[in-house]
């Protein structure tokens, strides 16, 4: 896990290093390159470390990055570390919704498909669930916002309030952006949920649990489902990347500033740093994230926990 | 010899092989949606390669004493700001769609395998550093990666396939590792060691092929994802600028339109639900034809 998180923080750097160009270039502008000589530009390089080996640089970054410095802004010239400070909790208020969702709603729906297998109920489910990995979320986005917000105008088609200052209008807000994260992850979870179970429901020893006269209730919910969810928790850390990643477009389509939005924004400025520092701490909270999902584990599958 | 001997010895041939390929094209094509599948495809690859051919119109020439129209027998989707065709961009977007799709997954496809077999052939320390940057790798999710390599790269059709391709290769690493290390342990293997064969010759000869069922199996499911991430990226507007048709930047063009002229938006997003559709349900057909095991699961 630490190795991974100092990969993670590697890919990042070296990022922004490989970029083609001298990386002096982002902290100047042309202008600035005019009117300055060169021994001045190379004082700048000495003043910024960049004159230093990539590993020391590497270490320099990851120590400011440790005490909450994730760079400067080319564009606003303030702290990245600010923006993310606002935006972060949007996007995680969205993501977190839309991730509780589509676990309260797609493990279910799958449990049903997969016991009532054959039946108008399962076609019904597994279609829906095909369907969900195939729209487009932005697309789905542009159709909600027809339908709610232009036609029926029931709901407001943009924007974020913070929920401490305007609950209900928040609610109102959100509720087709979280519905846009959510469809994907229900989807795959369905999928999912009910191809585990299947594979579970012929195991021997669910055959035992029928045949010692079990209700169905209790042989789905105390014997297959525990089996049958580990796949389903695997899937579900890669879900969460997912739904950080498709917040990138729903937060464009519903003009919603958090974290995608701060990453299209900088990368059509331009601004490297605030790129960068997007994907650092993205990276970190899904990986923080995934270790709690593996913990989980540990809890679901007493072999992880004994071994 | 006597009758029954003549039946025993008849009873100890071997049965008449199964045409595999048969019999895949059988469980394949088995189900309608499948069919249905492989119908659109056909089309889709027919726009691709020839859209001069098929599109009623030039889908870049503006006409602007035509802008907007509504849908018409000469427009049958009507036309957009700049008076072009939509029949005709759709068109000539199935183009970028099956471009970007199937360079992008051979890009992962390859790279993955190429990654996931050198680390699940040699295990021990090159597994560990290759595995632990593969699982790096996923804590970014494919879409943030893509634009984050677009901005690395600069724009350009290329460096989105690239871009994609690298957000994407971390599952076929990570299931290639699991063949490899499977199939290491087979006797073939050792007896291709043991006659003198070096590494790279069983890698490549002997692990690999026997490896290749579930990628076939991967990547053909994978299809309809990667375009879905090609009209993300260009719905955002990332590396696909005009005069190149994509699907996505259609969908965002025709976005401000929304009030008055909603097909304009709406029926290129059809157009990659169909597609991605159609791939998704092949993909299925494609798992159940050569992995029995797993058939009607999902």
């Amino acid at each position: 896990m630490i190795l991974v998180l100092l990969i993670v923080t590697i890919i990042v750097f070296l990022m922004v290093r490989l970029l083609p160009g001298d990386p002096i270039l982002i902290y100047l502008t042309q202008q600035d390159l005019d009117e300055i000589t060169q021994e001045q530009v190379d004082a700048i390089r000495h003043d910024l470390g960049l004159d230093r080996s990539l590993v020391t640089q590497y270490i320099d970054w990851i120590g400011s990055v440790a005490t909450g410095d994730l760079g400067t802004s080319i564009i606003h010239r303030g702290k990245v570390g600010d923006d993310i400070k606002r935006r972060l909790p949007i996007t995680l208020h969205l993501g977190g919704l839309a991730f509780i969702i589509s676990i309260i709603v797609g493990i279910p729906m799958g449990v049903i498909a997969a016991v009532r297998r054959g039946t108008w109920l399962d076609s019904l489910l597994t279609s829906l669930g095909n369907l969900g990995i195939t729209i487009p979320i932005f697309w789905l986005g542009i159709l909600l916002i027809y339908a709610f917000g232009l036609k029926l105008d029931w709901l407001p088609i943009f924007g974020y309030t913070s929920p401490f200052k305007d609950f209900w209008l928040n609610t109102q807000q959100i509720i087709l952006p979280v519905f846009c994260l959510a469809v994907p992850a229900i989807a795959s979870a369905v999928r999912m949920t009910r191809s585990s179970m299947l594979e579970v429901m012929r195991q021997d020893y669910i055959r035992t649990a029928w045949s010692k006269g079990l209700r169905e209730r209790l042989v789905i919910m105390r014997h297959a489902l525990k089996n049958g969810l580990i796949p389903v928790v695997t899937l579900k850390g890669i879900t969460l990347a997912a739904i950080v990643g498709g917040s990138v477009l729903v937060e464009t389509v519903f003009s919603i500033p958090g974290m995608g939005r701060l990453a299209v924004e900088g990368l059509f400025s331009q601004d490297y740093a605030v790129v960068q520092a997007v994907i650092l701490v993205v990276g970190i909270v899904v990986l923080a994230i995934n270790l709690l999902i593996d913990l989980s584990y540990g809890w679901l599958d007493p072999r992880v926990r004994y071994g | 010899m006597s009758e029954e001997a003549e039946r025993d010895l008849k009873s100890l041939e071997v049965p008449p092989r199964v045409n595999e390929l048969r019999r895949f094209f059988k469980v394949f094509l088995g189900r309608p949606v499948v069919v249905f599948g492989v119908i659109v495809i056909l089309i889709l690859i027919i726009c691709a390669a020839f859209p001069e051919w098929i599109a009623p119109y030039d889908p870049i020439k503006q006409d602007l004493k035509n802008v907007l129209l509504q849908p018409s027998s000469q427009h049958l989707l009507g036309t957009d700001a700049l008076g072009r065709d939509l029949v005709s961009r759709i068109i000539f977007g199935a183009r970028t769609a099956v471009m970007v799709g199937v360079v992008a997954l051979g890009i992962a496809a390859v790279s993955g395998m190429i990654l996931g077999l050198t680390a699940g052939y040699f295990g021990g320390i090159t597994y560990v550093i290759i595995m632990r940057f593969i699982d790096a790798l996923m804590a970014f999710p494919v879409m943030l990666l893509a634009l984050a390599i677009a901005v690395l790269l600069g724009g350009g059709l290329v460096n989105v396939m690239v871009a994609i391709g690298i957000g994407m290769m971390s599952g076929y690493a990570r299931v290639m590792c699991g063949q490899a290390i499977s199939v290491r342990e087979n006797d073939y293997i050792i007896a291709a060691r043991s006659s003198g064969a070096s590494n790279m010759r069983i890698m490549f000869r002997h692990v690999l092929p026997n490896c290749f069922p579930p990628m076939i199996v991967l990547m053909t499911m994978m299809i309809g994802m990667t375009i879905l991430f090609e009209a993300g990226l260009s719905f955002l507007g990332i590396g696909i600028k005009e005069p190149t048709v994509a699907w996505g930047s259609l969908v965002n063009d025709g976005y401000k339109y929304l009030l008055s002229y909603p097909l304009l938006s709406t029926a290129p997003g059809i157009a990659i639900i169909v597609v991605v559709y159609a791939f998704n349900m092949v993909g299925d057909g494609v798992r159940d034809a050569i992995d029995p095991r797993l058939r009607g699961t999902f």
